[in-house]
């Protein structure tokens, strides 16, 4: 008993860094954005509304139109980035020569920052100079596809799907590797074509993998403010102003007042977290994790 | 007719030769055993049959049909794995069914077919249940029972038993053995393990370096191996080869099993004693003849010779058997 005691003083003294960085890095931090999501700020001072801030600010024009086009900009990226990342994984799942080359190729996004991709993709997109602007033609030159309001998500969500292509394809390809072959030998022996090993073999297997990309790409795509930043300022007409921009994008209500920005950011981590809820909840069913 | 011919079949992999010109006539209903180490080809063969790999050079034959360019799905083979390679996302009857399945055969009918398999083979009661859920045993079964779901002319089996503890081992043997009974079907069937394949198969193709040895019963292996390879192979504790000119005057070697030397101060070899294992039904008496390890195997009743004391061996004329010291094929009699 007295050992029992000593351990569990040495174990909760040897806690303390990690918790001492816990606090100070995330507690911390998460309570004083709580608090000041309460505030409105001026120039000089703020004024403390209370936790009705938060409601206020969840019911108002702006959140509830951002919140919408964060949630296009999810649907849109996260199962086109899903469905490449897998279908480039299965593509170069095999043993072949050269392989390696378009793994690297496929993968090369990963390691490119938001700001050069997005760059790169403002480029291709602009309407005088744009290549991509050249090919599509229409609207693409006039007035170009980040300058249409009906045509801008899209056309970020194309620099985003592009940008997280590299880490789909790693995950899917790591989880790809994980499928014994024998499971597919079987399947071929049995009569299986192609098309039935994918959907009966490949994809239950991978589909912890698949649930992990699609919480992290959702994730992302909720946080995206680089792109948007970059290639629209969240605008034509603030047809891509997501919850980030939102928060800490300029020109908009929320610029000049740090409370309101608390306020957005707090109620962007309650949305997030209720989502990946959701998306655990909803999908584990259907996710085998092995023996 | 579900006769397997295989007809010169070599195969290489990436230039490195695994199987070379092997000719193997397996009949309808046969139960065919490839035997051999690790690495010798037994499960490249299998896999030839199965159409998991494409010969290099020669003829597959299933029945009267030359099979070289048939994908698997149409040479109506099944396969069992080593592994059991079951769906661990599927449940049992998920599993069994998943063949007829993918061949499109109604719902209510493959359903049918799936429990009478998995009923045949004692899985009645676990057909909800994932492969996760079950023992080695039983995931066995389920791989049996998924072969046999689709009545298939040929079954291919790679080492299926080798995952299982000795004892489950030896039940699944027999269960084998009434299966092929029962079905009346050509087995093919691949192991490193000689018991297995002496008690199980009809026919033994005995494997070494991408070759066949021998093919013949497991008596007939047993009795007159053709190579010193076999001899020594087959056989436990494996056969003596005793050097020229120790045993029989003359170049070739001298084999002899170990149940077939007997010790008496009359006999022609001088055995240093090293080492005596009391298994309870029998003795094993190991110990050297110059420079070669031999090995005696009694009846436990025998009086056994202390270790370190040196004692004279020796084995009747009938129970030599002879080979080429440079070939070490078998001498013809």
């Amino acid at each position: 008993m007295k050992r029992k005691r000593r351990d569990s003083g040495l174990a909760a003294l040897m806690l303390v860094p990690s918790g001492v960085i816990l606090l100070l890095f995330v507690v911390y931090p998460l309570i004083k954005a709580v608090w000041l999501g309460q505030q409105r700020c001026g120039v000089t001072k703020c004024t403390n509304n209370g936790f009705d801030q938060y409601l206020d600010a969840f019911r108002s024009n702006e959140f509830q139109d951002a919140l919408i086009v964060t949630a296009k900009y999810a649907l849109i990226t996260v199962p086109i980035g899903l469905v490449l990342g897998v279908a480039l994984a299965v593509l170069a799942d095999k043993y072949m020569r050269g392989v390696g080359i378009f793994r690297t190729i496929f993968s090369s996004t990963v390691a490119t920052s938001v700001a050069v991709a997005s760059v790169m993709w403002f480029f291709l997109l602009n309407p005088n100079v744009g290549v991509l602007s050249e090919w599509i033609g229409g609207i693409a030159k006039t007035p170009g596809l980040l300058q249409d309001p009906r045509s801008a998500l899209w056309a970020v969500s194309a620099s985003s799907i592009w940008a997280n292509l590299g880490f789909t394809f790693i995950v899917v390809t790591a989880g790809l590797q994980g499928v014994p072959k024998d499971l597919y030998e079987s399947a071929y022996v049995d009569g299986a074509g192609g098309f039935s090993r994918f959907t009966n073999v490949t994809l239950p297997m991978i589909s912890p993998t698949l649930l992990f990309a699609t919480v992290v790409l959702t994730t992302r795509a909720f946080q995206s403010f680089g792109e948007v930043d970059l290639l629209t300022e969240g605008g034509p007409l603030g047809k891509t102003t997501t919850l980030t921009y939102l928060a800490y994008g300029s020109g908009l209500p929320t610029s000049n007042d740090d409370g309101l920005r608390a306020t957005v950011s707090v109620l962007l981590f309650a949305v997030l977290l209720a989502l990946a809820l959701v998306q655990f909840r909803g999908l584990e069913k259907r996710v085998h994790y092995g023996n | 007719m579900a006769q397997v011919r295989l007809k010169n079949i070599t195969k290489q992999f990436d230039g490195v030769t695994a199987v070379e010109d092997i000719n193997l006539d397996i009949a309808d209903r046969e139960f065919m055993i490839l035997l051999g180490p690790s690495g010798c080809g037994k499960s490249t063969l299998l896999r030839i049959i199965a159409g998991l790999e494409d010969p290099t050079e020669g003829e597959v034959y299933i029945g009267d049909t030359m099979v070289n360019n048939v994908m698997p799905k149409q040479r109506d083979v099944a396969m069992v794995f080593q592994s059991y390679a079951l769906y661990p996302h599927k449940s049992v009857q998920d599993n069994i069914e998943f063949p007829l399945k993918v061949r499109k055969i109604p719902k209510a009918q493959r359903a049918a077919a799936a429990i009478e398999a998995a009923t045949s083979l004692g899985l009645g009661e676990y057909l909800d249940r994932k492969p996760g859920a079950l023992s080695g045993g039983q995931r066995q079964r389920v791989a049996l029972a998924r072969a046999i779901v689709r009545n298939p002319a040929v079954f291919c089996m790679d080492e299926p038993l080798s995952n299982l503890d000795a004892k489950l081992r030896g039940e699944t043997r027999a269960e084998l053995i009434a299966l092929h009974r029962r079905l009346n079907s050509t087995f093919v069937y691949v192991t490193h393990d000689q018991v297995e394949a002496m008690t199980m198969g009809s026919r033994i193709a005995v494997m070494s370096r991408g070759h066949l040895e021998q093919i013949g019963t497991p008596q007939e292996v047993y009795d007159k191996p053709s190579s010193v390879f076999v001899a020594q192979f087959v056989g436990m504790p494996p056969m003596n080869i005793l050097p020229a000119g120790s045993l029989e005057t003359g170049t070739h070697l001298v084999g002899v099993r170990p149940e077939h030397l007997r010790i008496s101060p009359d006999q022609p070899l001088s055995l240093h004693v090293q080492l005596v294992e009391q298994l309870g039904h029998e003795v094993h008496i190991t110990g050297s003849v110059g420079d070669r390890r031999v090995v005696i195997r009694q009846d436990s009743a025998a009086v056994m010779p202390a270790v370190g004391s040196v004692v004279q061996v020796g084995a009747a004329e009938n129970v030599r058997h002879r080979f080429d010291a440079v070939t070490e094929q078998r001498i013809a009699e």
